[in-house]
């Protein structure tokens, strides 16, 4: 009953972002740069069931992004790049994760922003093969071998993206529901305890965080092939704490979160960007202030706070 | 070895001094961060916004003695004024209106609050200053160069980088080690850094310390901004570099004495200016490099002391 | 009965503290062992050494003939050795149901990504385990919430999850109200006889020591200073003098 009720709410979203991209054209690509980001948010939302808070993510959107930059140079196919940039950044983050699974708190997310910082210099640095701060200019990319006309192209990729959104945020609650799952929100409250019953703590941080970096992968090359154009900034610390900014404003305590954080967020953003060109980082800003201080378990709980006041009314 | 360092000693001279000046900007910011981290168990992304707010009233007054004809040594205590001012102001009303409302709320919160407030501040030093840049160079000038003998070469290297800067940190450290040590509201920040509750439970007013560690945190950061305004023009985004800077730092340390905040800003204050030198496509990455180097051996930083947990 | 787990001249210091000096403890396989002994005295960090959290200076600890110094706390229960706490380590924000239900999946290996943690064999399974402890009608209640006795009980109902074949319990009558500590040791002895647990308790309840453990160990300045059955060593006069005369009252909820 609750599940078939579920199904019907995620299937009645996915259709509201698809009626809501026809009528209003130019939100199309909003709402795929949201979709892209809140598939990197919700590995971030998977770091902050163990506690951890990563300032780094945007690292292996970033990789993601390039590699897309790369691949797409050579061989535009969307259905072979992304995979395998999503993979790329997938065995990055094993290669890291080994090492920053170590450490806990400010480390962990200190660990993560210097190695996106280091990406970040690269990017900047290596002039002759990333164009430094111009970034590359991306082609557009093929469907199955198909070169869609820009029309088709944007539905292409926002539908991509509504997919991808689907299957991960149900394949994150099935992996939260699961002992491993479990085990990683006990990392947050008694880690020590873990060890005691058998289990590796680390292990268990380990196999979320390559699952977040999968995701922040996915999410990056969705996004170059949207926006077809990569820069460092991708990278930067402030694109983390972005996508920190999207959980909280989403909410965590629901997969769901993540997605309806990033589409608020990017809205926002685009009618305070119009609004106040200035000043659209304040904007942004004040509204994390005040969900923070009004809303602490975000979009997501507030909106569960309204739905449980008027049942009990 | 011996050859490639006589051949060099101009530019590993012209490095040490650099190292030496950037490193007391950095150590300003990087106590301030862990002194504040410290009482308040937040990370303050903000931190770096008070260091350009300080930079930026710093220059506002240079540019104000200037224009009025005022005395030019007057952009000299100048400086100590902009970072007063900055956190005087601005600690205590970042400090009572947000960070107290969310003291009892999920680490990640208290640090989003900071977060929030990065975007606020970054976006208000533009409404304020515009995105062109802002210098005032007085103090600099005021105090000419220094012929510094290196081997055979002579470096003229200005007198404000080569006394003022470190002068200032070296000042600040003793001051900070003296004040936490010997002085009863310097005691009661060390207590509540090292056990809030038990602190609280000896009677120490935990909010008034909170309160007062993180207007002195401000306020080294204003200050270290104030410090490295005349060398350097102001632009946006120059709180955002600083502040990761400062994490590698506050990081790379550990959690704990200043002394150690101090030695690891020489450190990555050096090794970025060695890079500037020699391998310049490395600078923006070797305080990182450094830090993740440190943590592997030591997972607890430099300085740091591993908790065992009593169970 | 064969010796299970085996502690050979372990010695241990915390600065100028000499919580173990020489230590030689035998534990008899399905035998109740009672640790006995001022605060502070090193009981617990003998637990601390021996499920791998705290390495020894010196000495030997074997568990089943195999040489265990030097394992983690993770691969020590792996081989059977669980242990409960003082303070009780539970997950917070977690349900008693779901605590004990994750030390269940925990044994049976937590690797199993797509069936939830409480699919019905683990769900039946822990709420048995919460049964026996009459901890039943708190199952849904999350953990923060409980009273310091039912915090207690299901610190030790996780261990027990874990099928241990020795069980090393700190304290496990501390924080429980006075009046129920004889029913709850009951309880705890009637599960661990049942399952055949070989169980070493730190207790500073001499009525709890006295009926329950088959053997009593005295611990003081880091030496064993007296093993033997309850009736024997709890009648020693030196004993009486040196630590039930401290009184376990006033001193039991201290931090050993």
């Amino acid at each position: 009953m609750r599940r078939a009720g579920e199904v019907l709410l995620v299937l009645l979203a996915a259709a509201l972002v698809l009626v809501v991209a026809w009528t209003v054209p130019w939100l199309r690509f909003v709402l795929t740069i949201a979709l892209a980001k809140g598939l990197a948010v919700l590995g971030i939302l998977l770091l902050l069931r163990a506690g951890q808070v990563s300032f780094g993510h945007a690292l292996y959107l970033a990789f993601a992004a390039y590699a897309i930059a790369f691949g797409a140079a050579r061989v535009p196919e969307t259905l072979l790049l992304l995979p395998l940039a999503a993979i790329g950044a997938a065995l990055l983050g094993l290669l890291v994760g080994l090492f920053v699974v170590r450490y806990r708190e400010i480390f962990f997310g200190m660990l993560n922003l210097a190695l996106s910082m280091v990406f970040y210099s690269l990017l900047e640095k290596f002039y002759s093969i990333t164009h430094g701060t111009d970034g590359i200019r991306l082609p557009p990319t093929t469907f199955a071998g198909q070169v869609l006309d820009p029309e088709t192209q944007g539905w292409a990729m926002l539908c991509l993206a509504l997919l991808l959104s689907i299957l991960f945020a149900v394949l994150v609650r099935i992996y939260l529901a699961s002992p491993i799952g479990q085990a990683l929100a006990g990392i947050k409250t008694r880690e020590a305890r873990l060890e005691f019953m058998g289990i590796s703590g680390r292990r268990v941080l380990l196999s979320a965080y390559v699952l977040s970096t999968l995701m922040a992968g996915c999410g990056g090359a969705v996004l170059a092939m949207t926006t077809r154009h990569v820069t460092p900034a991708l990278s930067y610390w402030t694109a983390s704490g972005e996508l920190v900014f999207i959980a909280i404003l989403g909410g965590s305590g629901s997969v769901a979160g993540p997605f309806l954080g990033a589409v608020a967020y990017e809205l926002t953003r685009v009618y305070a960007a119009a609004l106040v060109a200035d000043a659209w980082q304040m904007v942004l800003g004040a509204v994390l202030l005040l969900v923070i201080l009004f809303a602490p378990g975000g979009l997501w709980g507030m909106g569960r706070a309204l739905v449980g006041r008027r049942r009990q009314a | 070895m011996l050859a490639w360092f006589s051949e060099n000693t101009l530019l590993l001279g012209l490095a040490a001094l650099d190292g030496l000046s950037y490193a007391a900007t950095v150590f300003m910011v990087a106590v301030g961060l862990n002194l504040v981290f410290g009482v308040l168990r937040i990370l303050n992304v903000a931190h770096g916004s008070l260091f350009a707010i300080g930079g930026y009233v710093a220059a506002t007054l240079g540019l104000f003695i200037a224009s009025h004809g005022l005395p030019a040594w007057l952009s000299l205590p100048a400086l100590l004024l902009a970072a007063v001012l900055t956190g005087a102001l601005l600690g205590p009303v970042i400090e009572r209106l947000l960070l107290r409302r969310v003291e009892n709320q999920e680490p990640v919160l208290q640090l989003l609050v900071t977060f929030a407030l990065f975007m606020i501040l970054e976006d208000l030093q533009k409404l304020v200053w515009g995105v062109q840049p802002v210098v005032s160079d007085a103090p600099v000038r005021l105090l000419g160069t220094v012929d510094v003998p290196f081997g055979t070469d002579v470096i003229p290297f200005t007198a404000y980088q080569l006394f003022v800067l470190p002068g200032v940190a070296v000042v600040t450290l003793l001051g900070l080690v003296w004040f936490l040590r010997r002085t009863l509201a310097g005691r009661m920040i060390v207590a509540v850094t090292e056990d809030r509750e038990a602190a609280r439970a000896m009677g120490i007013d935990a909010a008034r310390v909170t309160l007062l560690t993180f207007s002195a945190g401000a306020a080294l950061a204003a200050l270290g901004g104030a410090l490295a305004s005349p060398t350097a023009s102001l632009v946006p985004g120059v709180g955002a570099q600083t502040i990761v800077l400062s994490f590698a730092v506050v990081a790379t340390a550990g959690l704990g004495r200043v002394e150690g905040a101090a030695v690891t800003a020489l450190l990555i204050g050096l090794g970025r200016a060695f890079a500037v030198y020699f391998e310049p496509e490395l600078e923006v990455v070797i305080p990182y490099i450094i830090m993740v180097a440190v943590l592997l051996v030591r997972p607890q930083g430099l300085f740091g002391v591993l908790e065992t947990r009593r169970i | 009965m064969s010796v299970l787990l085996s502690a050979r001249g372990l010695r241990i210091a915390f600065g100028g503290l000499k919580a173990a000096d020489g230590i030689d403890l035998d534990v008899m396989e399905g035998e109740f062992l009672a640790i006995i002994g001022p605060n502070g005295a090193g009981k617990t960090t003998f637990i601390n050494m021996a499920t791998g959290y705290l390495k020894p200076q010196a000495g030997q600890i074997t568990y089943a003939g195999r040489n265990i110094l030097g394992m983690t706390p993770r691969q020590i229960v792996r081989l059977g050795v669980a242990r409960s706490f003082q303070l009780p380590q539970l997950f917070t924000e977690h349900t008693v149901l779901e605590n004990t239900a994750l030390a269940v999946a925990a044994r049976e290996g937590v690797w199993s990504p797509f069936a939830p943690l409480l699919r019905p064999r683990f769900r039946r399974e822990a709420e048995e385990v919460l049964d026996r402890f009459g901890l039943l009608p708190l199952a849904g209640q999350r953990a923060d919430g409980l009273n310091e006795g039912a915090r207690k009980l299901a610190d030790i109902a996780m261990a027990v999850a874990l099928r241990p074949r020795l069980l090393l319990m700190d304290e496990p009558t501390s924080g429980v109200a006075s009046a129920d500590k004889m029913g709850v040791v009951e309880t705890l002895a009637r599960v661990l006889r049942q399952s055949g647990v070989t169980a070493v308790f730190v207790e500073h309840d001499m009525d709890v020591v006295a009926r329950f453990a088959d053997r009593v160990a005295v611990w003081g300045q880091g030496r064993i200073m007296a093993l033997g059955p309850p009736e024997q060593v709890l009648n020693d006069p030196d004993v009486r003098r040196d630590v039930i005369g401290i009184g376990p009252g006033e001193a039991s909820h201290a931090a050993a």
